[in-house]
């Protein structure tokens, strides 16, 4: 899921960054306040394990191919939302720097798309209510059963917000051809299975710490006693269960309807649905003098190119003359090349 | 040599070019880092039909390569990351603008095209640039850089931390993988029965680990600050540098340099 650079026009990217960058201010805020300066050793030594892990091939049975782990509720789940996302954070930083899996300017969005959710969304809104909750009862089965829970769960949810992202950016940036609709229908099916494998693989991981150090990880309480007998495969096979059928549910639902949000927003007049949510599409946004005055603001100073017009004479720029200057600049590229291999012989001999 | 102990070559790999002596290496890390950023920023501004515009672009990460005398062929072996994703996402372009920009001949070519080969060339001109920048910095250097551009210092050291441990902790489990293959031949992964426990045996020695590491920081005197040995100073030929490239990146990026080289040969 990593975004190339050249996936994202640069206020997409810049916006991305803002984001990210608020909530790692907010982290490294939250992580001075707690005063526990001997947990960085800790975030780099579990940042570089699953740094290392990722590349880990993990065999799905019956199927022949291989799964592979992304680490985002790992982390949170063993070193809570703030310190977990800095850790993606170095994680991403370090892959797309030395292994140019990702880019520079990619970096924020890649890190909203996969720490962002995972660590925060996956933590408070499914890790954290869901091991606090009563679910499977009491006893260490039952919290076996929750952590197996909350990890598919997390996994599959965070995964396929990224997914979602990842199209939004990439829309917003006007990079590609392909509708919204069709994209979303392409991404989402995908990552809910490599969402499934993922929420698998750190179920196995964390059932692993629990079993043995159930005090590394967060929201739960070592239980002593052993509780009713739960099988563990009957929760992982009804949450499987569960979540193709959804999958399978929202991917027909937007294939059947490419454009659905354009549709929702603005009605198709030809088809009959003028109606909707009764917006004009011509007439779209707030109409005021201030509004007009931001816009021309914004006009003058947008350093991002207007991507919408496919036949600008200006920005064509595939004239006969481009393409002959094109090939005087490769010219130009191969002499430097051929004088910098000349120079370095030279002293080389 | 699995795929663990591939990353362990390319790092390595990188932090012998970095380690070089040149004139690219010899500018401040934060320097090359500002004109990195714009040097991208400005390639990804061009719009997406603008493919002769987008060209002449490639003149600086090549006067670059030929600087700092940088392994062309490295750089172009991590494209294998970098280009199926943008062409996956590119591909569809020709298939869905199918509006004739150009006539050449009997040869028409739609939008679709101009933008997907614009689409790919940016990725190749990112990725050039952004390995340029690894290839010719080492990671300390960088880090102080970060530091003075003022980003928190618990990310920094984090950074720095977790590079220095990315490398021990690939080599363990490259050996288990190693160990784990030998002992399952013919099976292509690790089986299901083993998820929790592979990563999880080495997650739990590694805590351990993390322990005796912090203790040890704090046997040689570590006192919540790290000091960088690089202790380079901002100088007028780094400004020179990062201001002059900003310029040329901003000149190409308004004036069509490919089309005026060509309407003096073509009328």
């Amino acid at each position: 899921m990593h975004m190339a650079d050249a996936l994202l026009a640069p206020a997409v990217a810049a916006t991305m960054y803002v984001a990210s960058g608020t909530v790692a201010g907010v982290s490294v805020h939250k992580l001075k306040k707690d005063d526990e300066p001997q947990k960085l050793p800790v975030m780099a030594v579990t940042a570089a394990l699953v740094f290392a892990g990722q590349m880990i091939n993990y065999t799905i049975p019956g199927t022949g191919s291989s799964g592979h782990m992304c680490g985002g509720m790992l982390l949170s789940a063993l070193l809570g939302p703030q310190a977990g996302f800095l850790s993606m954070i170095v994680i991403l930083a370090i892959q797309c720097l030395f292994f140019a899996d990702g880019g520079l300017m990619a970096l924020g969005a890649n890190i909203w798309n996969m720490a962002f959710y995972g660590c925060f969304v996956g933590y408070y809104l499914i890790w954290r209510p869901i091991m606090q909750s009563r679910w499977f009862g009491e006893g260490k089965s039952a919290q076996r059963a929750r952590i197996v829970a909350a990890s598919i769960i997390g996994c599959v949810v965070t995964l396929q917000l990224g997914a979602f992202s990842v199209v939004l950016e990439t829309s917003l940036s006007g990079i590609t051809e392909l509708p919204f609709g069709a994209f979303v229908a392409l991404m989402q099916p995908i990552h809910l299975a490599i969402g499934l494998v993922e929420g698998l693989i750190t179920a196995a991981v964390l059932l692993f710490v629990y079993e043995s150090r159930p005090e590394l990880l967060q929201c739960v309480e070592p239980a002593e006693r052993e509780g009713s007998k739960r099988s563990l495969k009957a929760v992982v096979a009804i949450l499987a269960v569960v979540a193709l059928v959804v999958g399978g549910g929202l991917s027909l639902l937007a294939s059947s309807n490419p454009d659905g949000l354009e549709w929702a927003l603005f009605g198709n007049a030809e088809e009959g649905y003028a109606e909707n949510m009764g917006l004009d599409e011509e007439d779209f946004g707030v109409s005021s003098k201030a509004a007009d005055t931001a816009g021309a603001i914004q006009e003058k100073t947008s350093f991002l190119p207007d991507y919408a017009f496919a036949n600008n004479d200006t920005a064509a720029g595939t004239t006969v003359s481009g393409i002959v200057g094109s090939a005087l600049v490769a010219g130009v590229a191969v002499l430097i090349c051929l004088t910098g291999g000349f120079f370095r012989k030279k002293k080389s001999s | 040599m699995n795929k663990m102990q591939r990353a362990m070559h390319e790092l390595s790999e990188m932090d012998e070019l970095a380690a070089g002596s040149s004139p690219v290496h010899a500018l401040h890390p934060a320097a090359k880092l500002i004109t990195t950023v714009v040097y991208i920023l400005v390639t990804l501004s061009f719009d997406k039909y603008d493919l002769g515009g987008l060209v002449p672009m490639v003149l600086w990460p090549v006067m670059l390569f030929q600087i700092s005398g940088t392994s062309v062929k490295t750089c172009f072996y991590k494209l294998r990351i970098v280009l199926p994703l943008v062409m996956a996402v590119g591909l569809f372009n020709p298939f869905f603008d199918k509006t004739v920009l150009l006539q050449l001949g009997s040869l028409s070519v739609s939008g679709g095209v101009v933008s997907m080969l614009t689409l790919m060339l940016k990725g190749v001109f990112c990725l050039m640039a952004s390995f340029l920048l690894m290839a010719t910095t080492p990671i300390d250097s960088l880090c102080a850089a970060l530091r003075k551009l003022r980003v928190p210092k618990l990310i920094v050291t984090l950074l720095l931390l977790t590079y220095r441990y990315v490398g021990v902790m690939t080599e363990e489990l490259a050996v288990m993988t190693e160990a784990y293959s030998l002992r399952a031949p013919g099976q292509k992964g690790i089986h299901i029965s083993a998820w929790g426990s592979f990563l999880g045996q080495l997650l739990l020695r590694s805590m351990d680990r993390a322990q005796e590491l912090y203790s040890s920081m704090l046997l040689r005197g570590y006192r919540q600050e790290f000091y960088y040995a690089d202790h380079r100073a901002f100088r007028r030929g780094d400004a020179l540098y990062m201001l002059a490239c900003s310029s040329v990146f901003l000149l190409l990026r308004n004036v069509r340099i490919a089309e005026l080289l060509g309407s003096t040969i073509v009328r």
